[in-house]
């Protein structure tokens, strides 16, 4: 296992932080919102070997705990803009299951239109800010959201992701030094997953922990074991609250693992052997499924209802999306610009006897 | 993976594969730098094997950060290396724009040094790849004097043209069509070959129209022209292989033969290539048009992920035969 990861010389139990305050149903939403997400994430690989899923499945396996943990801590006009493997985060956010599985199945009726792909959407009414693929393009792009709040005298918070690859890029520094030169009220959730695509954590970077950063940039940092529901929430409480307070941006580490490959297709030959089945171990909803039960949080039975509850969400949501139609094909040249632009069905049928001459 | 072999029936990538193994056996100046290249082989595996072969100096995998490969390559390059650069979409290119387009680009100009750079990468769509892994980035760079630009359509010219691209001395943007990866193959010949840069080829002879063209949409040219045949029309299609430097006497020559011309590209219409083949026939050759230049192309917009809409999106046969056949007429 490398050692990079805080976990490694963690327990396989849940620690509950001494400052969490957090109340029943809450601890609830926190479990749906992971298995939801985990489930989701099947439902989805299975439409892909169907071939109803085109483009690609971007598993976050083992992740779902700091996805779910980090965007729980915002409240509704909190601004969010995930990473692809932040499924969790998305659904926290409110975003419908049966949206994700529209857009992964290209449908007309999807959030795009079937114009982009997986969760490059956006949705402002869940303060939702769409990704691009390009990494460490919404950092910047999240500093201006809470520049315009500022302006506005708006009380929000906004939080993004990064991952131990995508911070790598200029992009990621320009937006994240933006933030901290004018001290906004944004949280950095930077994953180290211990991997980017096939690359390990150890070559992407001179340093071993991306949190080491954080007094460089002149904001505060913290590193947490991200596959901890419950220590992930935490951090994401007290960043969100000391950013509300006006203490400004908070960068926090979060140390989990992928354990899926960088995508369906990646059959993870770069991994050495058996540190998959050692993060297995690690698995953040078995760990919190442990808690809840010992705790007396929820009962054996409750958690069946739970789980069968988002199976039949999910069914539903999968039959609505199968049943959507795929988009008009002419739709493809609409909503380019604010004006409209094309005369023509198509640029390539030009009629000759509108020319000039004829 | 082992060695590639030279010679037989080859796909376009492996091609590829060969073309940067055989410079890099030839000559040490040659090493590669991009993500995930060397113990991944590349993502779509054309650096497979080259790690256990040349070792980490000589492959290098980079952080996630495509101004720092390019601008890396620049400065080896200043030092007499021969940098190849992979980028892992080209549509991420754009991410280290400002390296290529001010810092490799301009260095001979201002004072007279050589950046013998290579910038490879997978580009194109019909792979249901979406806005951001589906871009065709030719114009934005042909646009910037100083850099060469070349786009290869066949397993031959993307083995010759790497070559030459590398033996190259000045920024070369070589531009892989990932649909035809390993969609198309062909007999390579077992001797060593380059492809110069900025020679056009006549992938069919023709007299009645010219079809000028490159990447993947000379297999749609080919197609279309082969459709024609059966009525009795007799269509060239010529691939520009490089756009920067541009082949124009092999255009001129064929248009000025056939009296009509379709320019047609992969990319959207407003300001693409294919303008400049348009505008450079209009000006050079009018007296031999026996009817207006069309483009064919992809309408203004990003390039769609639903397959419907990309294949509305994609120019195909079916537009490429519609517009010949209203040209023929005309
Ligand atoms: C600027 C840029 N370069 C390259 C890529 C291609 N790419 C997509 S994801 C990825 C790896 C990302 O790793 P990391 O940031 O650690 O996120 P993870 O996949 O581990 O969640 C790469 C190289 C990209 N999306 N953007
Ligand atoms: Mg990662």
């Amino acid at each position: 296992m490398p050692d990079s990861s805080a976990v490694a010389s963690g327990t396989p139990e849940i620690v509950v932080p001494d400052d969490l305050v957090i109340e029943r149903t809450e601890h609830l939403d926190l479990y749906w919102y992971m298995l939801l997400n985990r489930r989701l994430e099947e439902r989805l690989v299975n439409l892909y070997r169907q071939g109803r899923v085109v483009g690609g499945v971007y598993r976050s396996l083992g992740q779902e705990a700091e996805s779910v943990g980090t965007a729980y801590a915002l409240r509704d006009g909190d601004y969010m803009s995930p990473l692809i493997r932040n499924l969790g985060s998305i659904l926290v956010k409110g975003v419908e299951p049966v949206d994700i599985l529209k857009q992964y199945m290209a449908k007309g009726t999807g959030p795009s239109g079937g114009k982009d792909l997986n969760v490059h959407f956006g949705d402002l009414e869940h303060d939702f800010i769409g990704p691009v693929s390009m990494l460490g393009d919404m950092i910047s792009v999240i500093a201006g959201v809470a520049l315009a709040a500022r302006i506005r005298s708006e009380d929000l918070v906004c939080m993004t992701y990064i991952g131990d690859g995508g911070f790598s890029t200029g992009a990621a520094h320009e937006g994240w030094n933006l933030i901290c030169a004018q001290q906004l009220p944004v949280i950095l959730v930077a994953e180290d997953n211990c991997y980017a695509y096939s690359t390990p954590t150890p070559i992407q970077m001179g340093n071993r922990d991306m949190v080491d950063r954080a007094p460089g940039y002149g904001c505060a940092g913290e590193q947490v074991d991200g596959n901890d529901v419950l220590q992930s929430y935490a951090a994401a409480r007290r960043a969100v609250d000391r950013a509300r307070g006006g203490g400004g941006p908070t960068l926090i580490e979060v140390k989990t693992y992928r354990r899926k490959g960088h995508a369906e297709h990646d059959d993870q030959r770069y991994v050495p052997e058996g540190e998959i089945e050692q993060w297995e171990a690690l698995d953040p909803i078995d760990r919190y499924h442990r808690y809840v039960l010992s705790a007396g949080i929820v009962t054996a039975e409750q958690v069946e209802m739970i789980e069968a509850k988002v199976g039949a969400q999910l069914d539903e949501a999968v039959a609505e999306a199968e049943a959507a139609p795929m988009p008009d094909p002419k739709s493809v040249l609409e909503g380019v610009w604010s004006t409209p632009r094309w005369p023509h069905p198509h640029p390539n049928f030009h009629d000759f006897s509108q020319e000039i001459g004829h | 993976m082992s060695a590639p072999e030279r010679g037989g029936e080859t796909t376009y990538l492996e091609a590829i594969r060969q073309g940067l193994w055989e410079e890099m056996q030839a000559d040490d100046s040659v090493f590669m730098l991009g993500e995930d290249i060397g113990l991944y082989g590349g993502a779509f595996k054309v650096t497979d094997g080259f790690l256990d072969r040349f070792g980490e100096h000589r492959i290098i995998d980079t952080p996630i950060s495509e101004g720092a490969i390019i601008g890396a390559a620049v400065g080896a390059a200043l030092m007499g290396m021969r940098p190849v650069a992979e980028m892992q979409f080209i549509d991420f290119m754009s991410c280290g724009f400002d390296m290529l387009t001010n810092v490799a680009a301009k260095n001979r100009y201002r004072w007279g040094a050589a950046v013998p750079i290579v910038v490879r990468g997978p580009a194109g769509g019909g792979v249901r790849g979406g806005p951001f892994h589906s871009g065709q980035a030719e114009s934005y760079y042909a646009h910037t004097a100083g850099l060469k630009v070349v786009c290869p359509a066949t397993a031959y010219d993307a083995k010759g043209l790497i070559k030459a691209a590398i033996r190259d001395d000045d920024p070369v943007i070589y531009q892989e069509h990932k649909y035809l990866y390993r969609r198309i193959k062909e007999d390579l010949p077992d001797e060593d070959f380059v492809v110069p840069l900025g020679s056009a080829r006549i992938a069919r002879p023709g007299r009645d129209l010219s079809i000028v063209t490159y990447a993947a949409m000379v297999h749609v040219a080919l197609e279309a022209a082969e459709e024609l045949a059966a009525d009795g029309a007799e269509v060239e299609v010529v691939d520009l292989r490089s756009l920067v430097p541009f082949d124009e006497e092999t255009v001129l020559t064929s248009v000025a033969r056939t009296g009509k011309a379709i320019v047609l590209h992969e990319a959207p219409r407003t300001g693409g290539f294919g303008a400049e083949i348009a505008a450079t026939i209009a000006e050079k050759a009018f007296e031999y048009l026996e009817a207006p230049i069309v483009r064919v192309t992809a309408p203004d917009t990003p390039v769609p992920y639903s397959p419907p809409l990309e294949d509305h999106y994609l120019p195909g046969k079916s537009d490429v035969l519609e517009i010949t056949r209203r040209l023929l007429g005309y």
